[in-house]
């Protein structure tokens, strides 16, 4: 999209001077059972032709929101209430039911968010591109060889055989592509892309961007945007207009903003960023401790002691003692090790036959007591199986995992059940997590109830100390899950996973499913924590960006197998599988700042 | 698919079974002499009475009695009555009258369900929705001999739209109105299912594409929202198609209908076991029969299932 300036799309560059798209003043109120509430006011924002555009926000900030007006596709309790739209000259704002399907398709496309759920299931691939054709008057007499074009350019392979299957038998990157393929098969001038890529594994994510990129640049198509990942805005498009609260607080050159942002929101999302991120977050003790160990390197005792920016040693001095008295061992006491550890399923075949699938295969590692361990890999790569099995959730096929020295395969009752009681998981969607008839107290108290944990009243008591642990106000133990944010529930998540005292807790993509700012935030509690309590991480996730962030070691999983293993420093500064290589390369906007 | 529908039928050998055994048993335990009740009171020679028992082997042990019937049944033998005829010529001229009866009333639920349902669905908390939904409220929780009787006094007796009771033949035009009584309350369900299906699918992502994409809004409707609608309303019609055929005693006793309600509902009277059992036996294999093709209609509809 950068060199659009050349444009030679067929139709783009008819009137150069004047925007494509033009929103001003847009206000937008939706009717709620509480009365009317204005999710965006005073927005505006211009696209040229052939220009691309990015609208960066966290979730609620109504980027969407205002994307969805100029496709006239808001939900029919919400109304533009104030402002102008104006496409290539004509007023959309209030234009009638008509004239919006006249333009949709083939004057506006949309690239959907999730590609799961953006397919109908039940109507073949090559049906629904072909409906948008016939819908846009496209559909000549060679109406099939013409599908099959679309779907190729949007680079799936083999298009006229896929064009013949249904949805489910796509994987997420296929179906992106397919909605790629529809959102620009009749050509249209702009094309709104409402986080083309956040469903998906990073590298996916830069293939499909690319393509779109290229696509579009040969068509001569202009682009909104919408995304939430500032370090991708600024990689793919020209101008960026940051969102907050409904309004437009900044816009402008992206490089600029990004090197000097102005208002407050878009500075704490620069610093934020986790693609622009560069090294290990470390808590205030830490640094203070680091600081004195410097001081102490000023009347040096031995040459070996690493400079402060080196990899993170925790000093042993700052080694606490748990709640519960227990003595944590000094580092280097490996505290979980995964020996060998294999997982077949048998995945049923026709005709009663069954072949073996290796979702895990010979996996080893180990981690030290009080430090992270990451597991980084795509989506079916093995990474939540391994998890699965340390938690001991799932019985693996061969192998061992030794928890604290002890065989954690063959645990059975009141072992197993002291197990538990030490390692704990944090999953990934904080919506799915609670349960939605439990309040915060109950959900928080009822691991100290199965494991007859003090009385009520002490209960009570550790209750409170967790949710201050994870900065949530007292009054939080009587509302509900529902009454809370995604970045508050995956607070409550870790009280819960922290209220009995465990050694080890395993983070299944926990930060994975929020939004930047709260991700940041998160992070940090989960790294404050650690200095606090000398726990241990096993952090499972497919952003690199967080395990820079977080962990200590990484160990790379690719179609079940262990590709490289190493300190997070090590794997970042001097990657030496392509395959690790290629997960840096896809963190987007990792080229950006240097 | 072939191997899934094989399966299903070899299914149905145990199911009939255990059904028949079952209510053979429940007839065979029912408190009363069913040969003494024959007479109507009065005394009959004991001579009369042990022959009329061994002639439907009702002198015999529970086990034979069952053994007996099942070897006839295997020559398609289905028994006689107490009054001498086949339960095979009984049964061959009520089936067809609540089969069609049962049809009519699954047409109705079907067309006016789906339709008064989807006009629903799409004008969600307009004036229609609500008419629809309290009407529906009322249909299912009145009793069905009350809306039965009351349909019967007003069309038929009062404004004389049609026959208030249903003629020996039973032909289509006089089962119209117990077809309407029997289908009703289940209308009322279709609506509200179809309702809810409709505005579910409605707010789902991939309508918002197929309208980003520039079709119109009756193709939105028609291609990709009613489709994924029908999906529960056809498990629920399949599988309310037996308890049509089986459950329309009450609309058969209102209407006179000589249908398998009427028949089964004497022969349990009667204590005749061999109407009873051959009757439900029929109706075991029209429900598990009914539900093999919802199960085939649903991968039909839904290209994500799929059996093996």
């Amino acid at each position: 999209m950068s060199n659009h300036a050349t444009g030679q799309g067929a139709r783009a560059l008819r009137s150069s001077d004047q925007p494509l798209l033009d929103i001003q003043d847009l206000a937008i109120t939706f009717e709620t059972s509480n009365g009317p509430v204005e999710a965006v006011r005073n927005a505006h924002l211009t696209i040229m032709p052939g220009e691309t555009v990015a609208i960066v926000g966290e979730s609620g900030s109504g980027k969407s929101t205002t994307a969805l007006a100029a496709i006239g596709l808001l939900p029919s309790n919400g109304r533009v209430s104030g402002g102008k739209i104006i496409f290539d000259g004509e007023d959309i704002t209030n234009v009638s039911s008509k004239r919006i399907v006249e333009l949709r398709g083939n004057s506006i496309g949309m690239v959907p968010q999730d590609p799961m759920s953006n397919l109908n299931p039940v109507w073949k691939i090559g049906f629904q591109v072909k409906e948008t054709l016939r819908a846009n008057g496209l559909d000549g007499a060679n109406s099939k060889e013409r599908v099959a074009e679309v779907l190729s350019e949007a680079g799936l392979p083999d298009a006229a055989a896929r064009a013949k299957q249904y949805p489910h038998e796509f994987s997420g990157g296929m179906r992106q592509r397919a909605l790629i393929a529809i959102g620009l098969a009749c050509r249209p001038r702009l094309l709104i892309a409402d986080e083309p890529t956040s469903a998906l594994d990073v590298t996916v994510q830069r293939q499909i961007l690319d393509h779109l990129d290229k696509m579009t640049t040969e068509l001569g198509t202009a682009v909104l945007l919408i995304t939430h990942d500032l370090g991708l805005a600024a990689e793919r498009a020209e101008k960026l207009v940051v969102m907050y609260k409904g309004q437009v607080v900044e816009s402008g050159p992206a490089l600029e903003i990004l090197r000097n942002p102005q208002h407050p929101y878009t500075q704490r999302l620069v610093n934020s960023a986790p693609s622009l991120a560069s090294r290990r977050l470390q808590s205030q003790k830490a640094k203070d401790a680091l600081a004195a160990a410097v001081a102490d390197l000023d009347t040096p005792v031995d040459g070996e002691h690493p400079a402060p920016v080196a990899p993170r040693t925790v000093p042993a001095a700052a080694k606490p003692v748990s709640a519960d008295g227990r003595q944590h061992a000094q580092a280097g006491d490996t505290i979980l090790e995964i020996k060998n550890l294999t997982k077949v399923f048998k995945l049923r075949g026709a005709l009663g036959k069954s072949t073996d699938f290796k979702a895990v295969d010979d996996v080893s590692f180990s981690v030290p007591r009080g430090t992270t361990m990451a597991i980084v890999g795509e989506s079916g790569s093995g990474k939540s199986t391994v998890a699965q099995m340390a938690l001991s959730l799932l019985a693996p096929t061969e192998g061992s995992i030794l928890f604290d020295g002890v065989e954690v395969n063959t645990l059975k009752g009141r072992a197993l059940f002291d197990f538990r009681r030490r390692v704990q998981p944090i999953f990934q969607d904080p919506y799915g997590s609670l349960d939605p008839m439990f309040n915060i107290y109950r959900t928080i108290e009822e691991p100290l109830k199965i494991h007859k944990i003090g009385d009520s009243k002490s209960r009570e008591k550790k209750v409170r100390e967790l949710l201050d642990q994870v900065s949530m106000p007292a009054s939080t133990m009587h509302r509900y899950p529902n009454e809370l944010s995604g970045g508050q529930r995956q607070r409550i998540a870790i009280a819960r996973a922290l209220a009995l005292n465990p050694d080890v807790i395993i983070c299944d993509e926990a930060v994975s499913a929020l939004d930047v700012l709260v991700q940041a935030q998160v992070l940090n509690l989960l790294n404050e924590l650690q200095e606090d309590l000398g726990l241990t991480y096993l952090f499972i996730t497919h952003d690199l960006a967080v395990v820079r962030q977080i962990a200590d070691h990484v160990t790379v999983m690719q179609k079940g197998r262990v590709v490289e293993a190493s300190s997070t420093d090590e794997v970042f500064s001097n990657p030496k599988q392509v395959y690790t290589q290629e997960l840096l390369n896809a963190i987007p906007g990792a080229t950006l700042l240097v | 698919m072939v191997m899934f529908t094989l399966r299903r039928f070899l299914q149905l050998i145990p199911v009939f079974f255990g059904a028949t055994l079952l209510v053979y048993f429940l007839v065979f335990a029912t408190p009363g002499d069913p040969i003494a009740a024959l007479s109507g009171g009065k005394p009959m020679a004991p001579a009369v009475q042990a022959a009329l028992r061994a002639q439907y082997n009702l002198d015999q042990p529970f086990w034979i009695q069952y053994g007996l019937y099942l070897k006839n049944l295997v020559t398609l033998n289905l028994g006689q009555t107490f009054s001498g005829q086949d339960v095979s010529a009984v049964i061959g001229r009520a089936y067809p009258v609540t089969a069609r009866l049962a049809f009519m009333a699954l047409a109705i639920e079907a067309i006016f369900g789906v339709l008064f349902g989807v006009i629903a669905g799409l004008r969600k908390g307009k004036l229609f929705d609500a008419t629809v939904l309290v009407a529906s409220l009322v249909v299912i929780a009145v009793p069905t001999f009350v809306l039965g009787f009351v349909l019967q006094l007003v069309i038929g007796v009062q404004l004389g739209w049609a026959r208030p009771t249903v003629s020996g033949a039973a032909p289509w035009n006089e089962l119209i109105l117990p077809a309407l009584v029997l289908g009703l309350v289940s209308l009322a369900y279709v609506i509200r299912l179809t309702r809810a299906s409709i505005s579910e699918n409605m707010n789902a992502d991939y309508v918002r594409t197929a309208t980003a994409k520039g079709l119109s809004r009756g193709r939105v409707v028609l291609v990709h929202i009613l489709r994924n609608s029908l999906i529960p309303v056809v498990t629920f019609l399949g599988a309310d198609l037996g308890s049509l055929m089986g459950g329309a005693i009450v609309t058969e006793g209102i209407f006179n209908v000589p249908g398998v309600g009427n028949l089964l509902y004497k022969a349990i009277l009667k204590g005749e076991s061999a109407t009873v059992v051959a009757v439900v036996g029929i109706l075991v294999i029209v429900f598990v029969v009914a539900n093999l093709v919802v199960d085939l209609l649903y991968a039909w509809l839904d290209p994500r299932i799929r059996y093996v």
